[in-house]
């Protein structure tokens, strides 16, 4: 009736986070200024504040695709139904977190499309984490899709860019079988498919060695296969030099799983209620930023203020 | 020992079984092996907080994940190293009768002669034991062989590929139009908006390319002083990889920040059950 109705515990939680967080700078504001130094123990508690009390009220905020997300995106819209997509999954469980949920909606996407798609890992802990991926994505969401014609799952295979390098000319010389020990012959998918070239797009998604510029390296640039990643933040800044002509686009960090989330529930409302870790992780990302900023500052006010009171 | 640390010790082992038996308890008639995935979920947490607690100060919960977490690397990259490398790759290539016993599906030869076996595979078996060589003091020279193997395949393999994409790519990429194609006034003007296919941003992306590739290798050419021009276009180099080295931080930031995000959600999520994923 007077509007207070529609305020609810979220919304509550979430203004008592700002106004912890908000406050608690303000009060690290005045300290530094009259000349304290902050315990580098409270930072880590900030830190820890600002990130902890969004993960519990959620906070979520709109986020408008870049360039890098957008050429991926419209390269997946662009492809015709039923054309090939080989996708690598090439991370650990510490990188999880970052990557997984770019891997996730490159599967569902992909899918929903009618595109068929090729899993594969260069990373040992990178078939765990597809398995994880497959159960969750392809067979909850898309259970009618149908192994070996739909998709196929080739697995994990030691080797790291050595791999590339046979995969580029011939898969079949590294992947005779899938995981289920099916020659790739019998997998209708294969039909017609002899090598790297013949997918329509190669979908990398890492962070590590080998990972996307391994992928660039030895299949990318020898095979003019087109390729686009979704990699963890600390690698994204090294890809960049390649986009847009070796590599065609780029996911990221969080960021750019969260842009490319927020594109996928935009043009394909289905998959509104499915879980969006990337967009869930944008708020407390912001805080966390913010704090991080405004601790910046605090640490420059500290040091102007020491270095006035030091002798000349 | 201390008795705080006594009590400290003592809380833990406390905290952890009532953990273990809450969550044993909350997945009882949820999940199969409740008691199991109590205990690890619960073991998960207490390996979460005693990583963080090195934020407070070093302590031996913080010692104990660490050398956990080393001794499982290291077990677990040994047993992928021969359950992939060598059942993976080495055994299906060089005997049918082995490659049934690990059950991995024989891959034939294509050598036709009176030896059906792929014997070029037993040069990497060979090489692979002079490796092992290291461990011994006084043949550990013999190692050497392998070892320059693998650097010299390693730099051959990857020389041209590199020499490729990250320099003759890299170099094309980097000529790009100063001047892009007129469009008219109104075009270039309507573009201000920065509209990423403005005409107005294209060129002055391409700029910012020009001039920072230049001036960046002005800043590391040292057999000319750095005054006059040069030293003004060195001092724009340093800014140039400023920017980047900044960007760097930022986005490695992001990349900490996500994964203390996927450490919380957990122990809120599945430790605690306080939120829903």
């Amino acid at each position: 009736m007077f509007g207070i109705m529609a305020i609810s515990f979220s919304d509550i939680g979430v203004a008592l986070t700002l106004a912890a967080i908000g406050g608690g700078l303000v009060w690290l504001t005045i300290r530094s200024v009259k000349g304290r130094e902050v315990p580098r123990r409270l930072i880590f508690a900030f830190v820890f504040v600002a990130v902890s009390l969004p993960v519990l009220f959620p906070i979520t905020f709109k986020e408008r695709m870049t360039p890098t997300v957008k050429a991926v995106f419209d390269k997946i819209e662009s492809l015709p139904p039923g054309s090939r997509v080989l996708m690598s999954f090439d991370f650990d469980p510490a990188m999880a977190p970052e990557v997984q949920p770019m891997a996730d909606a490159y599967m569902r996407h992909c899918l929903s499309k009618g595109h068929r798609v090729v899993f594969m890992s260069l990373w040992a802990t990178g078939q765990a984490l597809m398995t994880t991926s497959l159960d969750r994505v392809v067979r909850r969401e898309f259970s009618q899709k149908v192994n070996g014609v739909d998709y196929a799952v080739i697995g994990y295979k030691a080797g790291n860019e050595g791999v590339l390098n046979v995969i580029v000319t011939d898969i079949r010389k590294m992947f005779p079988t899938d995981v289920n020990t099916v020659p790739l012959d019998s997998l209708p998918i294969f039909d017609g498919v002899r090598s790297c070239k013949d997918f329509d797009l190669v979908l990398t998604t890492g962070g590590g060695y080998p990972g996307a510029k391994e992928w660039v390296l030895f299949v990318g640039d020898p095979g003019n296969v087109p390729i686009a990643s979704g990699v963890a933040a600390v690698t994204a800044p090294l890809l960049y030099p390649y986009y847009p002509r070796q590599i065609l686009g780029i996911l990221g960090g969080i960021k750019g799983a969260a842009e490319y989330e927020h594109e996928l529930v935009n043009r394909y409302p289905q998959f509104a209620d499915t879980p969006a870790p990337g967009l869930r992780m944008m708020g407390p990302q912001t805080l966390a930023h913010l704090v991080i900023m405004a601790f910046i500052i605090i640490g420059n006010i500290t040091y102007f203020r020491s270095r006035k009171k030091e002798p000349v | 020992m201390r008795r705080s640390t006594i009590i400290v010790l003592f809380a833990v082992v406390v905290l952890f079984a009532v953990s273990w038996f809450a969550k044993a308890s909350a997945y009882n008639g949820v999940q199969e092996d409740y008691i199991l995935r109590g205990f690890l979920v619960t073991i998960s947490a207490f390996l979460t907080l005693a990583v963080l607690s090195f934020l407070y100060a070093d302590n031996p919960f913080y010692k104990f994940a660490e050398h956990l977490f080393v001794g499982i690397s290291a077990a677990f990259w040994m047993c992928m190293g021969f359950w992939s490398t060598i059942v993976g790759n080495l055994i299906p290539r060089i005997s049918s009768s082995l490659s049934a016993s690990f059950k991995v599906p024989y891959i034939p030869s294509e050598y036709v002669g009176p030896f059906p076996i792929n014997w070029v595979f037993f040069i990497p078996v060979i090489f692979g034991l002079l490796l092992l060589m290291r461990l011994s003091s006084k043949l550990g020279w013999i190692s050497r062989w392998s070892l320059a193997f693998i650097v010299g395949t390693t730099a051959g393999l990857n020389f041209v590929r590199y020499m490729r994409s990250d320099f003759i790519e890299q170099i094309s990429s980097t000529f790009v139009p100063l001047l892009v194609e007129w469009r008219g006034i109104g075009s270039f003007i309507s573009d201000f908006n920065l509209n990423i296919a403005g005409q107005f941003v294209v060129m002055l992306a391409n700029w910012v390319i020009f001039l920072g590739v230049v001036c960046g290798l002005i800043y590391f050419f040292f057999s000319k002083e750095h005054t006059g021009l040069t030293g003004r276009a060195s001092r724009f180099g340093i800014w140039v990889l400023m920017v980047t080295f900044g960007a760097s931080f930022g986005y490695t930031v992001m990349g900490r920040v996500s994964l203390l995000v996927g450490r919380l959600t957990f122990l809120f999520s599945d430790w605690l059950g306080l939120i829903k994923q």
